[in-house]
């Protein structure tokens, strides 16, 4: 878990030693990093699909667990949701004070 | 839209070269998701590191926004109570064999699949822990197709909360993308603290059976 955050601090000094180093090239440099996010996006789904279909008890299981399963993520979704909702509420009463 | 439906369809064939079997050993291995992950949050740091405007997004972020981490776990507590109360009864018993604090325990995985299905196989058995896999791949997935409505219908702190612990790497660019940069902090303080608090809330539903 700590090399995960550390690589998002890594990241986070060469993106800022780019944009003083070659302030005129930012626009170009943060097309390209969207474009290679995107593509690991991707790749990471693909993985995670390779995962799921090489494992055949997995995919046995997946009708009955599976509705189980939508029902307990989708509720907890939507639970979250409708706190995350009212808390914005609150502050946006908040702001108008 | 179509963002999604790009996303979609490289899962399912995933899925679909995974059933095939024909996948070279390297592309299954931990070891290189890892890396692509690592690669991913590279990225998108980089990404926080050219945007001049960062230290004012965070200033201009409210206080009491810090809350949020609380909000997704009392959220998600509510939802599995919900859906424990309406499927566990004489007209509805799709949960009939299913205790409250196992649903409590499945959705205190906060999407986190990877650790929560681990500690759950453990504590309540495989069918369980694989019920915790699926429900907490199945609110990634929701978060990654949906945070453009959720952000609708919600407000922008709702893909955030429905993110759970992966707002800090998987789920951050698309939360970032449709609610804004002046979100990157946020979204990676609530994973940061989400993901802290998995394995003790999954560890004391478990054991209040």
């Amino acid at each position: 878990m700590f090399i995960v955050i550390l690589f998002i601090f890594l990241g986070i000094a060469l993106g800022y030693t780019l944009r003083t180093r070659l302030a005129s090239k930012v626009g170009v440099i943060g097309a390209l990093n969207g474009r290679i996010t995107t593509w690991l996006i991707w790749l990471l789904l693909f993985m995670l699909g390779l995962e799921v279909g090489s494992n055949k008890q997995l995919i046995a299981a997946l009708p009955t667990l599976g509705v189980e399963a939508m029902v307990l993520s989708v509720s907890a979704t939507l639970g979250s949701c409708v706190l995350a909702w009212a808390l914005w509420k609150s502050m946006k009463v908040g702001e108008k004070r | 839209m179509k963002g999604s439906l790009i996303v979609v369809a490289f899962f399912v064939l995933g899925v679909l070269a995974g059933r095939s079997g024909g996948m070279p050993e390297w592309m299954l291995s931990s070891g290189t998701s890892f890396v692509a992950l690592c690669a991913l949050l590279l990225c998108v740091g980089i990404s926080i590191g050219l945007n001049p405007d960062m230290k004012s997004d965070i200033k201009s972020l409210n206080p009491r926004i810090a809350l949020l981490p609380v909000a997704t776990i009392l959220g998600s507590w509510m939802g599995a109570m919900a859906a424990f109360f309406l499927m566990n009864n004489d007209v509805c018993s799709l949960l009939h064999h299913r205790q409250l604090t196992d649903c409590l325990a499945v959705d205190s995985g906060f999407a986190y699949y990877s650790l929560s299905s681990i500690f759950i196989t453990e504590y309540r058995g495989a069918e369980l822990g694989t019920i915790a896999l699926l429900a907490n791949i199945i609110r990634e997935m929701i978060t990654l197709l949906l945070t453009p409505l959720l952000a609708k219908w919600f407000g922008p702190l709702a893909p955030i909360s429905s993110g759970g612990a992966t707002t800090m790497d998987t789920t951050l660019p698309i939360i970032t993308q449709t609610v804004g940069q002046r979100y990157v902090a946020l979204s990676i303080y609530h994973g940061f603290v989400t993901d802290f608090t998995v394995p003790f809330v999954v560890t004391m539903w478990c054991t209040l059976a």
